[in-house]
């Protein structure tokens, strides 16, 4: 086969922008085979593929690509599983640009491979025409508690389970699937791919809890108690964080998880909610990254008249996955880069103070900022630019500028070890907390992170796990 | 799925379930609250713990049919089940240490009171109880009050049962008259809770308030629940569902807290029609 020299990658398929701006459904397509194989044929197989060091857990990229190649897609596929869980979800929301694909060699003269592309093909192939669930060994009699349903801990449940490993999942939320679910909207993850990735657990015997909080209903003690001889700790990146300026609780100011969570959780987004969400209108999001991007996008397919997004370092420096920003422009969203609120201003009707009106936000106070010298880790500071502040009339304002950790499990659980910033502290190379038998990863870790290093953490405690109790 | 229990309305407004749900029971202490949805497409709603038992498994919640998810859950009988039940959340109320408490609760805020109440008065601590409501037909739990107080006062706003007028003028007379509390606590309604802390504001006893503010997740993931508190001149942010829902009456902004929790009343009165509509037509009867 004679590979593809083209220069670009193979286009992806994607909704119009006008039109997807107004709905939930997927805006990209997927490649079908045909593309899938041409696009296959721009991987040079180079020997000592950078790609897949690229990759936070090492898929070996070439080899799934030359299955593709060849058509063999359920071989493609169990390149990818060796490695990674959930191929469906990563293909779509992984940050391919800094990652494998940053590596590439293509990319040093032209584009790169489309290995995120070429990642959700094979997975969504499969998904289509293969029914089969993972083989699991004889059960090992070991009862293994994990505490979260997002990337993390439905990885290291379906490993574990792969092991023979009896595994309760132990969720908070009436749904489980973490951040895929109640955070990354439906138009980028459909939850129908979720729901197949938490289905299969099933299939493989894991035991699904929701409503139970642990440091709450149930403490990491008493999981021991019960008989679970480990616990996995993926609870995820925690509370939202505010800016402490004034006007933040103003009626019309949300933070991005909480919006993002009405609208995709408990579905606002329909035409009869029983949720309500602030919908139409015109919409600021302060911060640059994926989430403010999502929140951003959600708003416009609520209605929103105008959508800004305001962050204080440019373009260069935003956070967001590239092709999220990307969308999100053709979207039609206003990016006000540069810039850092100051102040939210509500309506108050000196005269009537019973005015309905009262307390709804009408607007945002702005000040421009202008690059500095780099800070540390070498991104450039932003200062303000003295008397340079304005008013952006806007009637909702989401903020979307992180997350600090959840105290829960912390103060609930003795011995157990956090940092300055609250992130749970594990060994580097076995996820293991301070804690004896107990393991943890993912945002609840790290702080705000991304799906596949949450997944790969939650493949090393798998792997700690099952050492520690099958020794 | 948890099983509805029993049920009774104990006025024509407020109804009380008892529901199958072991591990909240076990684990339940006054002050603390549940989150239910009744359906698989319904509302995540709070409602405050209003007694358990721990040996049965079951747990006690006493609600106001106010809005479309609480009219819903009131059509559903002994034996149904409701879809998720989610808890205990939040800090317990603290107890620990208490020998002579006033009790102020207004209208279903009593429901959140008296578990609070029996819990002090089994310590020990001399329970003092004022508890309010519109009128004699919405009165709740009065036996139960007695049974725990060492001096209740009953009030109702337009005199139809026990003294008329609202909770402050027991509680301004009680204190101008002398008398002192290691604490007051006071559950009801926002502006109850704002008038009663100021009348106790003068007499400077620690004086605790539970919020109730609009939730979703309850675990502190969503930062909707969150109030200001003015800290020696400083404004602080504080997450009801995780922080609370006990807070230093002192400290709360309740202007700030009622203005919030009016932020989707077209849509509650919207919502609470539509079910009502919908009830009617397929002659669900309450
Ligand atoms: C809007 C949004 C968009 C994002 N976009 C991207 C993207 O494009 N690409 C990317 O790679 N990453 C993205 N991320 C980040 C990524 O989703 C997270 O890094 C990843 O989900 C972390 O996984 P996790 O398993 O650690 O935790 P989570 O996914 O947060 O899951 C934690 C789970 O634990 C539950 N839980 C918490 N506390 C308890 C408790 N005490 N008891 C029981 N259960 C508990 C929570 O309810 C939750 O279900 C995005 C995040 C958000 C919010
Ligand atoms: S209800 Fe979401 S943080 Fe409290």
């Amino acid at each position: 086969m004679k590979p593809n020299m083209s220069l670009k990658k193979n286009p992806m398929p994607s909704q119009d922008p006008k039109v997807r701006a107004r709905n939930f459904k997927e805006v990209a397509l997927g490649y079908d085979e045909a593309v899938a194989i041409d696009e296959a044929l721009r991987c040079l197989e180079c020997k000592n593929p950078a790609c897949v060091a690229g990759c936070p857990v090492n898929i070996r990229i070439p080899e799934f690509i030359k299955k593709v190649k060849e058509g063999d897609f359920e071989g493609a596929y169990n390149v990818i599983s060796e490695t990674s869980s959930l191929p469906a979800v990563c293909g779509r929301v992984c940050p391919q640009e800094t990652q494998c694909e940053a590596k590439c060699v293509r990319g040093i003269k032209g584009e790169p491979v489309g290995i995120g592309r070429l990642e959700r093909f094979v997975a969504d192939w499969h998904n289509a025409h293969s029914e089969k669930t993972p083989e699991c060994a004889a059960p090992n009699g070991k009862k293994v508690a994990v505490v979260g349903s997002g990337p993390s801990g439905l990885t290291c449940a379906g490993d574990l389970a792969k092991k023979g490993f009896e595994v309760t999942v132990f969720e908070a939320l009436h749904l489980a699937g973490g951040v895929l679910v109640y955070g990354i909207p439906e138009f980028r993850l459909p939850k129908k791919i979720v729901g197949q990735e938490i289905e299969n657990l099933k299939a493989m015997g894991v035991k699904l809890e929701t409503n139970i909080i642990i440091g709450k209903t149930l403490t990491v003690d008493e999981l021991f108690d019960m008989g679970f001889e480990a616990v996995f700790i993926g609870s995820g990146a925690g509370l939202p964080r505010f800016m402490g300026i004034p006007g933040e609780s103003l009626k019309g100011v949300y933070s991005a998880n909480e919006y993002l969570t009405r609208s995709n959780l408990m579905k606002s987004y329909e035409n009869e909610p029983v949720t309500p969400i602030m919908k139409g209108g015109r919409v600021v999001v302060v911060g640059g990254g994926n989430v403010a991007m999502d929140a951003a996008r959600t708003a416009l397919r609520l209605g929103a008249e105008k959508v800004y997004i305001v962050y204080r370092r440019s373009m260069d420096e935003l956070p967001a996955r590239r092709e999220e920003v990307e969308h999100a422009i053709e979207e039609g969203v206003e990016f006000k880069l540069l810039n850092n609120p100051v102040e939210i201003i509500g309506f108050n009707n000196p005269d009537d103070p019973r005015d309905p009106k009262n307390g709804f936000v009408t607007g945002m106070k702005c000040i421009r900022m202008e690059l500095g010298e780099p800070d540390e880790k070498g991104r450039r500071r932003p200062i303000e630019v003295p008397d340079s502040e304005f008013l952006l009339e806007v009637d909702t304002v989401i903020m979307s500028i992180g997350t600090s950790p959840n105290p829960l499990i912390k103060t609930t659980t003795e011995g157990l070890e956090v940092n300055r910033h609250g992130g749970i502290i594990v060994e580097e190379v076995s996820g293991k907390t301070s804690r004896d038998g107990v393991y943890a990863g993912g945002d609840a870790v790290t702080g705000a992170a991304t799906v596949i290093s949450a997944m790969g953490a939650g493949k090393l405690a798998a792997r700690s796990i099952a050492e520690f109790l099958l020794k | 799925m948890y099983r509805i229990v029993s049920k009774k309305l104990l006025n024509p407004t407020v109804c009380m379930m008892e529901i199958e749900a072991p591990f909240v029971a076990k684990k339940a202490e006054p002050g603390q609250f549940i989150i239910l949805r009744v359906d698989e497409s319904g509302e995540r709603i709070p409602l405050t713990v209003a007694g358990f038992d721990r040996e049965k498994g079951t747990v006690k919640i006493i609600f106001q049919i106010v809005g479309a998810t609480t009219l819903k859950l009131n059509a559903l009988s002994e034996g149904d089940f409701i879809q998720d039940f989610a808890g205990p959340l939040g800090v317990a109320t603290r107890v620990e240490g208490l020998r002579k408490v006033l009790i102020i609760g207004g209208g279903v805020g009593c429901a959140i009171a008296l578990p609070i109440a029996e819990k002090l008065s089994a310590n020990g601590c001399e329970v003092t109880s004022v508890i309010g409501f519109r009128s004699k037909e919405l009165l709740i739990l009065e036996d139960e009050f007695k049974a725990v107080s060492d001096k209740l006062f009953v009030m109702t706003d337009d005199g139809s049962y026990g003294e008329r007028g609202n909770v402050c003028v027991p509680v301004s007379r009680i204190l101008s008259e002398g008398e002192r509390f290691d604490e007051v606590i006071v559950i009801g309604p926002l502006i109850m809770m704002k008038f009663a802390v100021e009348a106790v504001r003068p007499y400077g006893i620690p004086c605790t308030v539970s919020m109730n503010p609009i939730m979703i997740d309850g675990t502190g993931m969503c930062g909707g629940c969150r109030l200001s508190l003015n800290r020696d001149g400083e404004k602080v942010i504080k997450f009801a569902c995780v922080d609370g829902p006990d807070f230093n009456g002192y400290e709360v902004d309740f202007d700030e807290a009622m203005s919030r929790s009016a932020m989707y009343r077209d849509f509650e009165r919207h919502a609470y029609e539509e079910t009502c509509n919908l009830f009617k037509k397929k002659g669900v009867n309450k």
